[in-house]
């Protein structure tokens, strides 16, 4: 016989639940809410993170234009036709003066029949910041002249330069930016109502309203969309207001835009349809509106929120195309493409490049736009 | 196989049909049409003569009947005799802004357009494939990351900007004129090599500006699927019973992620066209879209609804093609379920 085997007894008292205790990160990783998830996953993806701050900014100063533009959106300056941007300068003869820029001697030369714009160099004339300015109507509610920037007193500052009847070119991207940026969350909400009805439709009653819809859809996704967009917007008719055509507009924009949502919308809820959570609330008797509304919907809304946020640059890129074409917006109501329309011709862009300057904003918002949506696409299944 | 074509071609007839209902009632949505306007114009300047012409293009093209029964006469569907026939008979329709018939007026711009688009097509082929292989092969060095920063600016590049950025600096740099579709002094010119160059030539811009979007999203979904086939079971067991590694691509991932690649093209088609149109218009292409948005803006309504069916029926019978081609490669289609 040898010795007896060594046993081993832990002295420690024992505690059944030692295996089930998380350390704190686990626990609050466990006990976060579905939307605390998303959003902690979609901070990882910093170009989303990034454009989410600027479209955020972007959206907030919507309200606050006027403060911001130097300008009014209308103010002509019949000595400016054409002024390219005027520079920023910082030190004026070797001495640092602070933002200031020169003021424009205005000349034609008379070979080339061109006007010329020569800095007078001899003051520097410094830009103001926080001041009174060009007044303006808040809101339609309040008359202020409070301005974030204003040109120098006496002088002028056209840091984009100026169109063709002399309206400062930072001033008009700014007024545009509104609407520009409206037509595309107005134009996704239309789609998006379409898209989750119809998609929900044919997803939840199937049989003949699911087949009805689906040849809808996908012959509004054979069509190319800017001759059918043309063709509807040149059927507006002419003598409505401005306003009346920016709906028209954007409800152009909604109506050809739905079809895709709504696939989405119908293909998740036959998917979803089949899940025992599905079927549970089932046999406990939830009705079928409950199901839908209080199960379905809430687990693919932030899918649908994703592919909203990805086709949003579609609808501001077509705004874009159309008031370009002169089919969309009219003056004077102002966007980005409506800028963009004094931009078509060669001699414009040769002679007057700073006309192209709107294409920026858009390029920039529109680029913004997919990283925000990629971003969230990714985030929105924070349990995969 | 003929009975999957069958059924798809009825579907395409179908859709056809539902279409050219659509475009008709988009292009009379608009109060009174070309003639009634043309009619009062010329009445008040008193030229009589000219009203009454117009009044009888009027009658002729039964603009003064009700909707449904033009839209019958356009079709075809309901030839009236000694009026106009419509498109069933091979009678395209009348436009009455230039006073010629419609396949006059777009007979050129028709070829020019297939030819914009087919070019873009091969384009996008040929440079999307090797370069979305490319960057899924190697994906980490550094032209491959390139590439793929390139294609995502590509997607968010609105197609008829980047036409005016290249009008301005390829005029600023070399001088030279991107617009039209060939040189003005060869225009006139009967056909010859220097003509069929100066096409070429001028065909270069248009159509990387058309294709970049779609190249872009291309390259980006086509990488995706490859990314995803090249770590599967069987891409394995290819490498590991000792197939090089261009056949161990080639031979079994690649025909896989061709599959949804065909069935992209179909999608691609109606982005395609409509970028076409848009960049067209930028670049002063000699392409429908030009023609289609003057005979928009004077409610030119068989010229305009004519273009529209024209561009329509380009994607449905692409998408068609697209789908056949995706049957003929993919046993699983042709075969039914």
């Amino acid at each position: 016989m040898a010795g007896e085997i060594p046993h081993y007894v832990n002295p420690a008292p024992f505690d059944p639940a030692a295996g089930e205790t998380m350390s704190a990160r686990e626990e609050r990783y466990y006990r976060a809410s579905s939307l605390r998830l998303i959003w902690w996953k979609f901070r990882t993806h910093r170009l989303a993170l990034l454009a989410l701050v600027l479209l955020g900014t972007l959206y907030v100063t919507l309200p606050f234009v006027e403060v911001i533009a130097p300008y009014g959106l209308q103010s002509r300056h019949g000595d400016h036709i054409y002024a390219p941007p005027q520079r920023v300068h910082l030190f004026h003869d070797g001495d640092f003066v602070g933002p200031f820029v020169y003021a424009y001697r205005f000349e034609f030369d008379r070979e080339k029949f061109q006007r010329r714009y020569v800095s007078d160099e001899s003051t520097p004339q410094p830009l103001r910041f926080f001041c009174r300015g060009e007044p303006y109507r808040l809101w339609g509610l309040f008359d202020a002249d409070f301005h974030l920037l204003c040109p120098p007193s006496g002088g002028t500052a056209f840091l984009l330069g100026t169109d063709r009847l002399g309206r400062d070119m930072l001033s008009r991207i700014t007024y545009g930016a509104r609407i520009s940026l409206t037509v595309g969350l107005v134009g996704i909400a239309i789609s998006f109502a379409l898209g989750l009805t119809l998609g929900g439709l044919a997803g939840y009653l199937g049989g003949s309203v699911d087949y009805l819809v689906q040849r809808v859809i996908e012959i509004l996704r054979s069509l190319p969309e800017l001759p059918l967009w043309l063709a509807l917007s040149a059927a507006l008719p002419a003598h409505w207001s401005p306003i009346l055509v920016f709906f028209g507009i954007t409800l152009i924009l909604g109506l050809l835009d739905w079809p895709g949502l709504a696939l989405a919308v119908r293909a998740k809820l036959l998917s979803l349809r089949a899940e025992d959570y599905v079927r549970a609330a089932e046999l406990i008797g939830a009705s079928r509106r409950r199901i839908i509304a209080r199960h379905l919907i809430p687990n693919f809304m932030s899918h649908l929120i994703a592919s909203a946020t990805l086709s949003i640059p579609a609808m501001i890129l077509g705004e874009t195309a159309l008031s370009f074409l002169g089919l969309g917006l009219r003056p004077p109501v102002t966007s980005w493409g409506v800028l963009l329309n004094e931009a078509q011709n060669l001699a414009a862009v040769t002679l007057y490049p700073w006309l192209l300057v709107p294409m920026i904003p858009v390029m920039a918002t529109v680029l913004a736009f997919n990283f925000l949506g990629d971003g969230l696409r990714d985030a929105a299944d924070p349990y995969s | 196989m003929t009975r999957y074509f069958l059924r798809r071609f009825a579907t395409m007839a179908v859709t056809l049909l539902a279409i050219s209902v659509l475009i008709f009632v988009v292009i009379k949505l608009p109060p009174g049409d070309f003639l009634t306007m043309r009619i009062q114009e010329l009445m008040a300047e008193g030229d009589s003569a000219a009203a009454a012409k117009a009044d009888f293009l009027r009658r002729a093209y039964g603009l003064d009947l009700p909707g449904w029964q033009q839209y019958l006469s356009w079709i075809g569907l309901w030839p009236r005799a000694g009026a106009y026939s419509g498109l069933l008979q091979g009678n395209f329709g009348w436009s009455f802004e230039y006073d010629l018939p419609v396949i006059d007026v777009v007979g050129d711009a028709l070829g020019a357009t297939l030819i914009v688009n087919l070019a873009a097509l091969v384009f996008i082929h040929l440079l999307a494939i090797p370069l979305a292989v490319f960057t899924a092969v190697r994906r980490r060095g550094i032209v491959a990351e390139a590439i793929t920063f390139l294609a995502y600016l590509g997607l968010a590049t609105p197609s008829f900007l980047l036409a005016l950025i290249l009008l301005f600096y390829l005029n600023r740099w070399f001088g030279i004129s991107i617009g039209g579709l060939v040189d003005p002094d060869l225009a006139d010119a009967p056909f010859s090599l220097e003509k069929l160059g100066s096409i070429t030539v001028h065909l270069i811009v248009p159509i990387v500006v058309i294709a970049l979007a779609s190249t872009a999203a291309m390259i980006r979904r086509m990488k995706a699927n490859l990314l995803d086939e090249l770590h599967k079971p069987y891409a394995v067991t290819a490498r590991a019973k000792g197939l090089g590694p261009t056949r161990a691509l080639l031979k079994y991932p690649f025909r896989m992620v061709l599959n949804p690649f065909v069935a992209d093209i179909g999608n691609m088609l109606p982005g395609l066209i409509s970028g076409s149109v848009l960049v067209s218009l930028v670049l002063s292409l000699p392409t429908v879209g030009p023609i289609l948005v003057q005979a928009l803006r004077m409610q030119d309504q068989y010229l305009a609804g004519f273009i529209l069916l024209f561009v329509a029926v380009l994607t449905v019978v692409g998408m068609l093609i697209a789908d056949l081609v995706l049957a003929l490669i993919d046993p699983r289609i042709r075969f039914g379920k």
